[in-house]
């Protein structure tokens, strides 16, 4: 062996060492003394390294957003439209419905007259988003004409609502503080899916209500005679269709909604006993949607007790200008404001209102609050359920990170005694780039930027176990070399060029399965293959090239070695 | 020199049905544990929530209640059948399991029967922080319906898309014979695996998932130490039969194995001894893998390999003796003039 060389292998060793080193212990900021005390290490330490929710503590979300209902109610939102234009533009339309069973989505017309069937379909297309091809089919079918949401309209759609879904949730975490949230779709694109993670947070109650209410805002008409007669309320659904005195049958611009009115809590502070639920008819479509609000805030409510809140709001240009000409229209006439299909307050016009207003019915403060938040957010474009909740206390964590390094120092600790023993000087070499690995693997999931989970402390485990044996493969294959009756140098030489082959092979294949693991693989375990494709690649340097190093180190020391300790 | 296992010679082909057999036996029996609890009405398997959904609630108490207390707690609030599992290294914890209700969310219905024993800690107060709670809730996991399906199909499908993997590199570095040897023994241990967990009806989780991935790494790092030896050895003594060059290759690497596999079985009888309940499912999956993964890669990987080659090799000799005999004898006589025969191939590259 040649002393250059010897000195070159050294060089890239310590520079590679001190490297890993830095980046696993080294603050990020310039350096300073004190960083490297031993509370300084810990601190760099702790920053470098990012925890997975398991071991740091956090909640993980996964919700699923209910893209059928959006496009159900697209639907139905389309037929009333529809219906209208058509009976607007002078033709008779006795029938129709928004078919929405069986995932499709279908609009459907009954004419009085079939041949007139071109003509009203252009006078519905004028008004009415029909027309796109690409989105709806039109068919006739006897006194039928309808039209069919495509399948790539049913999946763009709904991609597009999930896509909403996710910024609107963005914007809502924002407005609660949420400090350094991920939130991102998850799993298939077809699944509609967001994944949220929030380290830190123990109890996601509060988070998840506001997260999940839809916040569907519309001012709506409630007909009925004008005040001073009190509003027009039925004791139930039947009472309210029977009024309108259709036979039965929902004209496509009114909808019955259920109206609880909420009770003033009792001056204690605890809620007062519930109320019926009444049911109101109201005219479809409203006069204002939420997307015409500019602002929503909580305010206590004048006159009320310190329990009772009302949200105030602003409408934006085109809402105002809407707002003002229907209210001055219809002064003493009811307006309700209807959440989320449900009717929270009834209120008469007293005057002309422009762009002010107020949702009233005795919330409490945080009620109040979180839904002027989520109406100052936007509107979910569909519900969304939660489908996997974990949250993990700091104390937790902990334990399991205590656990974790417990069980792992053990282990080393058993492999480095076995090893000295059985190998005694080249047992060194192991203990060496053992120690070695661990430093470069953790320096890699930092280069990566990558997080340490739970599944990737099992990584870490399979990486102790073949780095083991990589040093096992060689001290073994050198012995057998040796007992042959080869010179050490050579035996030496030997040993490695043969265990290499075996090691290669040993390594890429767990790479490779690291691979799909990773490719198909969720969250914890995607963890698990990352640090174990790391681990497996420091193996490579720290067991083939720093334990081989290291025996060209003890045979330079003399002319002829005529043992090794191994 | 302190060697262990020097110069043996054992003939471990000899053994071959006998060890298949031992395999086919495992294998049956966990199966059979499975099938029958099936049948029967319970359950195969003891999914966690992972996987069945549900919700496990992790509490702290600064006074542990007794574990029926609790039970009679949550069956008072209406939670029927929850389970209360003490957690061992932590006397003050307990496991408090709720199954899947629609429309019910675990975690309050848990908070409303622990209330009975006294206030829960402020949110963001540790317990010993608030002098005037008695539990609190320092960990969840709650799966809806979906995400259990979603879990269960995306881990199966890993595993497997694991083993592609593998059969496609040592099919790409071996032969397919050894790709396909390997990939039955880690199958094998997966199987063996999964049985003892239903027999012994130990939990199966996420983490779980986990561990069989890593005792599928050390069973196909085992079985391609043999492997890579085998290779050597055919290319060194050409004139051995396959059967002596196994034997002679497992005889070989048998202090490699038992020295790197007993390293490997110490640290996870660490993890399982020190690594407390929080891994203690992933520790014992891969106690278990650990031995059935060495014993595979001698017993079941390199005989089905051996089998597989002999098989091939006969089939070989069979089709050359009935269609190509004159061919043959004129390829290795004369060599020249022959059609491009499987046979002919194979004699000229060998």
């Amino acid at each position: 062996m040649k002393k250059k060389n010897l000195l070159t292998r050294v060089i890239i060793i310590a520079i590679v060492t001190l490297v890993g080193l830095y980046l696993v212990i080294g603050p990020r900021h310039r350096p300073h003394f004190k960083d490297f005390s031993w509370s300084g290490i810990k601190a760099s330490l702790k920053s470098n390294i990012h925890l997975g929710l398991d071991l740091q503590g956090g909640t993980h979300l996964v919700m699923r957003v209910k893209t059928a209902d959006y496009l159900q109610r697209l639907t139905e939102e389309n037929y009333r439209a529809a219906q209208t234009a058509a009976q607007d533009a002078g033709f008779q339309v006795p029938g129709g419905r928004a078919d929405v069973g069986q995932g499709n989505y279908r609009v459907v017309l009954d004419l009085a007259d079939p041949s007139k069937a071109n003509e009203v379909k252009d006078a519905v297309q004028k008004k009415v988003e029909l027309g796109d091809t690409s989105a709806w089919a039109f068919s006739q079918s006897g006194n039928q004409i309808m039209w069919t949401m495509t399948a790539a309209a049913e999946r763009t759609l709904a991609d597009n609502a999930t896509q909403q879904a996710l910024n609107i949730i963005d914007r809502r975490i924002n407005a609660l503080g949420i400090a350094e949230p991920t939130l991102q779709t998850h799993g298939a694109q077809s699944a509609h899916q967001i994944l949220l993670q929030m380290p830190g947070v123990q109890d996601p109650e509060r988070v998840k209500e506001v997260l999940r209410v839809e916040s569907r805002l519309e001012l709506v008409h409630v007909i009925g005679p004008p005040s001073p007669a009190p509003p027009t309320t039925y004791a139930t659904e039947q009472e309210a269709l029977a009024s309108l005195n259709t036979g039965g049958n929902l004209p496509p611009n009114r909808k019955i909604l259920p109206y609880k009115k909420r009770a003033r809590p009792n001056p204690d502070g605890t809620p007062a006993p519930d109320q019926p639920t009444q049911y109101v008819v109201v005219e479809t479509p409203g006069i204002i949607r939420g997307e015409e609000l500019r602002t929503a805030t909580a305010s206590q409510s004048q006159g009320g007790s310190i329990n009772d809140f009302e949200i105030s709001f602003a409408l934006n240009k085109s809402g105002a200008d809407k707002f003002g000409a229907w209210t001055g229209a219809h002064v003493n006439d009811y307006m309700g404001v209807n959440l989320n299909d449900k009717i929270e307050s009834i209120a008469y016009i007293r005057s002309q209102i422009f762009d002010q207003g107020q949702i009233t019915g005795n919330f409490s403060k945080e009620e109040a609050e979180d839904l002027a938040l989520t109406l100052r957010s936007g509107a979910l474009p569909a519900a969304i359920e939660y489908i996997e909740e974990r949250t993990v206390g700091p104390s937790l964590g902990q334990d399991s990170i205590n656990a974790g390094v417990r069980a792992s120092l053990v282990g080393l600790a058993l492999v480095i005694v076995f090893m000295l023993f059985y190998y005694r000087g080249a047992g060194i070499n192991a203990v060496v780039a053992l120690i070695l690995n661990m430093i470069l693997m953790m320096a890699g999931l930092i280069v990566f930027g990558a997080t340490l989970t739970l599944p990737g402390i099992a990584g870490i485990i399979l990486t102790i176990g073949m780095a083991v044996d990589s040093n096992v493969l060689v001290f073994e294959r050198i012995r057998e070399e040796l007992r042959s009756g080869k010179t050490v140098a050579s035996a030496v030489e030997q040993g490695f060029n043969r265990a290499f082959v075996t090691i290669i092979d040993t390594h890429v294949t767990t790479i490779v399965s690291s691979l799909f693991l990773f490719v198909f693989g969720t969250g914890p375990i995607r963890g698990f293959a990352v640090t174990l494709v790391i681990g497996l690649l420091v193996n490579l340097f720290s067991a083939v090239y720093v334990s081989k190093t290291i025996f060209i180190w003890l045979l330079s020391r003399k002319e002829r070695v005529e043992s090794l300790s191994i | 020199m302190f060697q262990i296992l020097q110069n043996v010679n054992i003939d471990w082909l000899r053994h071959r049905r006998w060890f298949i057999g031992v395999s086919v036996l495992l294998m049956l029996v966990g199966l059979g544990s499975a099938v029958l609890r099936q049948a029967t009405g319970r359950q195969a398997f003891n999914l966690g929530v992972d996987f069945k959904g549900g919700t496990v609630v992790t509490a702290r108490f600064k006074q542990r209640p007794p574990d029926d207390a609790i039970r009679g707690a949550l069956t008072t609030t209406g939670v029927g059948d929850a389970t209360v599992q003490p957690v061992t290294d932590r006397p003050d914890t307990v496991l408090i399991k709720v199954p899947l209700v629609e429309g019910q969310d675990g975690r309050t219905q848990v908070r409303n029967a622990l209330n009975t024993f006294g206030k829960e800690a402020a949110p963001n107060l540790e317990l010993s922080a608030d002098p005037n709670a008695a539990y609190k809730i320092v960990g969840t996991d709650a799966v809806g319906a979906i995400a259990g399906a979603q879990l269960r199909n995306k881990a199966i499908a890993v595993t497997l898309a694991a083993l592609v993997g593998i059969l496609m590199y040592i099919a790409f570095r071996f032969e397919w014979t050894y790709g396909a040897a390997a990939v039955i023994a880690v199958f094998h241990d997966v199987l063996v695996t999964l049985g003892f967990f239903s027999i012994f009806q130990i939990e199966v989780s996420l983490n779980v998932i986990a561990a069989l991935l890593t005792l599928v790494g050390f069973s196909v790092n085992d079985t391609i130490v043999v492997f890579d030896r085998i290779r050597e050895n055919r290319k060194l003594h050409r004139r051995d039969p396959l059967y002596k060059i196994t034997n002679d290759s497992i005889n070989q690497t048998l202090s490699r194995t038992t020295i790197t596999n007993g390293l490997v079985f110490l640290s996870v009888l660490a993890l399982v001894l020190f690594g407390g309940d929080v891994l203690r499912a992933f520790s014992l999956a891969l106690f278990i893998g650990v031995i059935v993964g060495t014993w595979s890669s001698i017993a079941v990987a390199s005989p089905i390999m051996v089998w597989w080659e002999q098989r091939l090799e006969a089939a070989n000799r069979a089709s050359a003796l009935s269609f190509n005999q004159p061919r043959v004898i004129k390829a290795t006589g004369a060599g020249a003039g022959t059609g491009p025969t499987k046979r002919t191939k194979q004699i000229r590259t060998s």
